[in-house]
């Protein structure tokens, strides 16, 4: 997978998490969305482990790969205007 | 605490400047019905939640909405990306210009800086609950109204997204007004 299909995996299986965190917190005891959000956080940890080892860190404290350049500030601020 | 995730929530990817939509959308950033306020409301209304379950509803929507306040930025800044003097000036941004550069500011459409007046914290789940419903209302009509002011696809959808999460979190204040009268409810019958 590419960076930006990397990327866009990542944030689909965020958004679910996200939106089925807010829909646990009201139905504590629906096992089968319990499931899938293990489901979903299972793979989504698998897909961030892979992007931050090939493609640099997403969250700063949970990345280990710099050495002998801090490479938090190489990868681009999710903000920027994407080069045309 | 917070992590903070080099992403945004949402894919923003906008080629053309439009200083014009920038003004307006600014007001999703800054304005009465706009994400800050909608963040510093439910993380601040978090602290007096009776319960767990309504402490999380707070907690987790008001972090959301952190991430909204990314993404709204994000679109300001895109949209003035770019853009020349003559652009800001036939857009009508010139005073914005003059106050803020192309820099984004927390404001309304019209200029009006940020104020905690937009939001309330009264101690008081059925109080602030009543409150937040409110709110999730009207960011949904605000994000409604930017929709009808543009043409640019790459404007729509996350504003599309955007509304949406307001539908969302209204559904699950709503729960949590359900939780918070039952408690209420128990208590009275425990009293009694």
């Amino acid at each position: 997978m590419n960076k930006e299909t990397l990327m866009r995996e990542i944030m689909a299986l965020d958004f679910a998490l996200n939106d089925l965190k807010l829909y646990l917190n009201t139905h504590p005891d629906d096992e089968k969305s319990i499931e899938l959000f293990n489901k979903i956080a299972t793979k989504g940890k698998e897909l961030f482990d892979t992007y931050q080892s090939m493609y640099g860190p997403l969250i700063a404290e949970m990345y280990t790969g710099s050495e002998h350049t801090w490479d938090w500030i190489e990868c681009p601020w999710p903000w920027n205007k994407k080069e045309v | 605490m917070w992590l903070y995730e080099k992403k945004l929530q949402y894919p923003i990817n906008i080629k053309n400047p439009d200083p014009r939509m920038a003004r307006l959308i600014i007001t999703a950033y800054g304005g009465a019905d706009g994400e800050l306020g909608a963040a510093v409301r439910y993380l601040s209304q978090r602290f007096s939640m009776p319960n767990d379950t309504t402490k999380a509803i707070a907690n987790d929507i008001g972090s959301e909405e952190l991430g909204h306040l990314e993404m709204v930025g994000t679109i300001c800044h895109q949209l003035l990306d770019g853009a020349d003097c003559q652009m800001l000036k036939e857009a009508g941004y010139d005073s914005a210009y003059v106050e803020h550069g192309l820099g984004v500011y927390p404001q309304d459409a019209n200029g009006v800086p940020f104020t905690a007046a937009y939001l309330q914290s009264k101690g008081d789940a059925i109080t602030d609950l009543t409150e937040d419903l409110a709110a999730e209302q009207k960011a949904k009509k605000m994000y409604e109204y930017l929709i009808d002011l543009t043409d640019d696809p790459d404007v729509k959808e996350p504003l599309r997204f955007l509304r949406a999460r307001e539908i969302v979190h209204f559904q699950r204040f709503g729960e949590a007004m359900e939780i918070v009268k039952r408690l209420q409810s128990n208590r009275k019958y425990l009293i009694l």
